[in-house]
């Protein structure tokens, strides 16, 4: 390094204490923010999991919030369905999401690409809660689709269309498009279009070069778009809820129970462990997978 | 057998005529250029004939066959981009065999094709580098050579020396030219950069406002240009306007105004009272100490030295003439023989009426 400025020695050589209590004192609203919100309450997550009450008052150490996890089938059928459910809802949203992305990104110039990314953003204006109410107004057999549909003679009665996995399904995809959205089209706009052209003068088709030229390039952004997606499906408790009903059998929903309405906290803090061990494995895995880092990709989202 | 025939090409942007009612033909195993300003539709012509573009009248041939309805990936032709537009995700070898395995070449055969084609262009063993680790002329190499493994009929070059600094892109002509006289395939290269064109090509059209200005070999655009764009696009000139004196046969006689008259040498008839451009390239003036040294046909002229360019082999010398004050750019000979020429000093310099050449204009400018 020439420039002596940019080199860290001679930065912290020159350091005053002055200058490192400043240093300090900017970062401590990060700190507390990390250790107060994060670590501190996982810890005591962690330590809450791993008693067992054995009298009134009376704790001791044991396993035994983990072995009921595996021992009753209900708990963990609600936790790999939520986790096939979550991967699903993601599939979809990066299906659905990559063509809007490839529009805003490559198609759409000047005014009306900034006009599409705010209709990406508008639905966000409204809380989570109203979205999804909108959704059981469209959806319940007293509502406006199935009304229709039978007002039109396609079905026989209004048939109710809440309460579905699929109904779950397409609440997690609506609310996560924006977040695979804007990555996808960060990462397909920085594409340049003469590669594509020069794939195509070489011999190209559509899909080759969809599958030889578009997509490595957009993997860290694919990457980005879907752990973000994924975490945020795993961990929403809302849309299941309200869409799915008695019948959702979300693994978010089991927690809750266990800390509200049942006030076992030990065994809600183990299930909490468990849904951030299956989203931690599943991402490794999901990287591992498709070659990439996750640096980079957190670069990207 | 020409390998490609343009036949009355039309492109049109809103109200803009970006290439106008074009027809050329390029010679099988030709290095043909398009020259022109930015804007002029050059790279509009060359995105038609790669496919990028459809005309909207008129029709591309390419080896004799219409290429219309045809799409890029199904031509017999083949573009090296202005950047390159290597595939960063890619080997050197995936890069040159990339348009192989799209025809369903088998692997090993691609391998050894692309092999030998890396050795062809000076980067055998190369195949397993990253693009990223290739310096500015090997990249330019993979690109030409990706193009060139497809074994087209008409390679296409969108200015790819437009990137590279002026050492390598003396360098990399020279290359360009070996590597085509090798091939033997059919170059077609756009560039703005009259030098590449003049040294690289068979022939050379410049191109202005959709238009050929004139297409020849570059002996004849640089010494006989029919148009006075010609003249003053390729290769540096002193443009005097005025009003045409007296017409005698092809020379005529023009009036600079201040008392400068020179004779230039007209293609194109010229009107006797009309206005007129003459155009006189800085070699072509002789510079004498003593007017009477000058050849004795030449017109004589005299000035003042106003700056001195000293650029080795291009050297030359601004002279204001005495009565117009109009600035002639001289060049020096290469013998160094007024290399005392200090600013200031009055010099006597002459040109032949046949070296200089002659243009109607639109109005006295």
């Amino acid at each position: 390094m020439q420039a002596p400025d940019s080199d860290p020695r001679s930065i912290r050589a020159t350091a005053t204490p002055s200058t490192r209590l400043a240093l300090w004192l900017l970062l401590a609203p990060a700190l507390v923010w990390l250790l107060a919100l994060i670590v501190l309450p996982h810890v005591e997550l962690a330590v809450l999991s791993l008693r067992a009450r054995v009298a009134p008052r009376v704790y001791e150490w044991s396993a035994k919030q983990y072995l009921t996890f595996v021992e009753e089938p209900l708990y963990w059928h609600t936790f790999v369905r939520t986790a096939v459910i979550s991967l699903v809802s993601t599939a979809l949203t990066l299906i659905i999401a990559f063509p809007v992305a490839w529009y805003i990104a490559k198609i759409a110039r000047g005014r009306a690409k900034s006009l599409l990314f705010v209709l990406c953003l508008i639905p966000f204006w409204v809380s989570e809660t109203v979205r999804t109410l909108g959704w059981m107004i469209l959806l319940r057999e007293s509502g406006v689709l199935p009304q229709l549909l039978f007002n039109l003679g396609i079905t026989h009665e209004p048939i109710e269309m809440l309460y579905h996995d699929a109904t779950i399904l397409v609440g997690l995809v609506y609310t996560s498009l924006l977040f695979m959205v804007v990555p996808l089209t960060n990462a397909l706009e920085s594409l340049d279009d003469s590669l594509i052209e020069a794939a195509y003068d070489l011999g190209g088709s559509g899909a080759s070069i969809l599958r030889e030229i578009v997509i490595p390039h957009a993997a860290p952004g694919i990457a980005a778009g879907s752990i973000v997606v994924f975490m945020l499906t795993l961990g929403n408790y809302l849309t299941p809820t309200l869409l799915g009903g008695k019948n959702s059998l979300w693994f978010t929903e089991q927690i809750y129970t266990q800390f509200i309405t049942r006030f076992n906290w030990e065994q809600g803090a183990a299930f909490g462990f468990l849904l951030l061990i299956l989203s931690t494995a599943i991402v490794w895995v999901g990287l591992r997978v498709t070659g990439q880092r996750l640096g980079e990709v957190m670069r990207r989202a | 057998m020409q390998d490609l025939d343009v036949d009355r090409v039309t492109k049109r942007y809103a109200n803009h005529l970006a290439v106008d009612a074009l027809s050329f033909s390029v010679a099988h195993g030709s290095f043909f250029s398009i020259l022109g300003p930015s804007g002029c539709g050059k790279t509009t012509l060359l995105r038609m004939i790669a496919g990028f573009l459809s005309p909207d009248e008129g029709d591309v041939r390419i080896g004799g066959r219409s290429m219309k309805g045809v799409a890029p990936n199904r031509r017999p032709a083949n573009m090296v981009f202005q950047q390159l537009a290597l595939f960063p995700m890619m080997s050197v070898g995936d890069n040159v065999g990339y348009g192989l395995a799209r025809r369903g070449v088998a692997r090993s055969e691609i391998r050894d094709r692309v092999d030998r084609m890396l050795k062809r262009v000076g980067l055998a063993g190369a195949t397993e580098k990253r693009i990223d680790a290739l310096s500015g002329g090997q990249k330019q190499r993979v690109a030409i050579a990706r193009c060139l493994v497809l074994e087209p009929t008409l390679l296409l070059l969108d200015e790819p020396l437009g990137a590279l600094d002026l050492k390598l892109r003396e360098h990399m002509k020279i290359e360009l030219k070996q590597l085509q006289a090798e091939f033997g395939t059919t170059f077609v290269y756009i560039t703005h950069d009259q030098s590449e064109a003049l040294v690289l090509s068979d022939h050379v059209a410049v191109m202005n406002g959709g238009r050929f200005e004139q297409l020849g070999t570059p002996q004849e655009l640089y010494y006989r240009p029919r148009t006075a764009f010609v003249a003053g696009f390729v290769g540096a000139n002193n443009r005097l306007r005025g009003r045409a004196t007296r017409v005698e046969g092809n020379t005529v006689e023009i009036d600079a105004g201040e008392g400068l008259v020179v004779r230039a040498t007209a293609h194109d008839p010229v009107a006797a009272g009309g206005a007129a451009e003459a155009y006189i390239r800085p070699e072509a003036i002789v510079l004498a100490r003593d007017a009477t040294e000058l050849p004795p046909a030449a017109q004589r002229l005299s000035g003042q030295v106003e700056s001195l360019l000293f650029d080795g082999a291009n050297s030359a010398v601004l002279v204001r003439e005495a009565r117009s004050r109009a600035e002639i750019r001289i060049a020096l000979p290469q013998t160094g023989r007024y290399a005392d020429l200090v600013v200031g000093e009055t010099i006597a310099f002459g040109f032949d009426a046949a070296l200089a050449v002659c243009f109607p204009a639109a109005t006295v400018g």
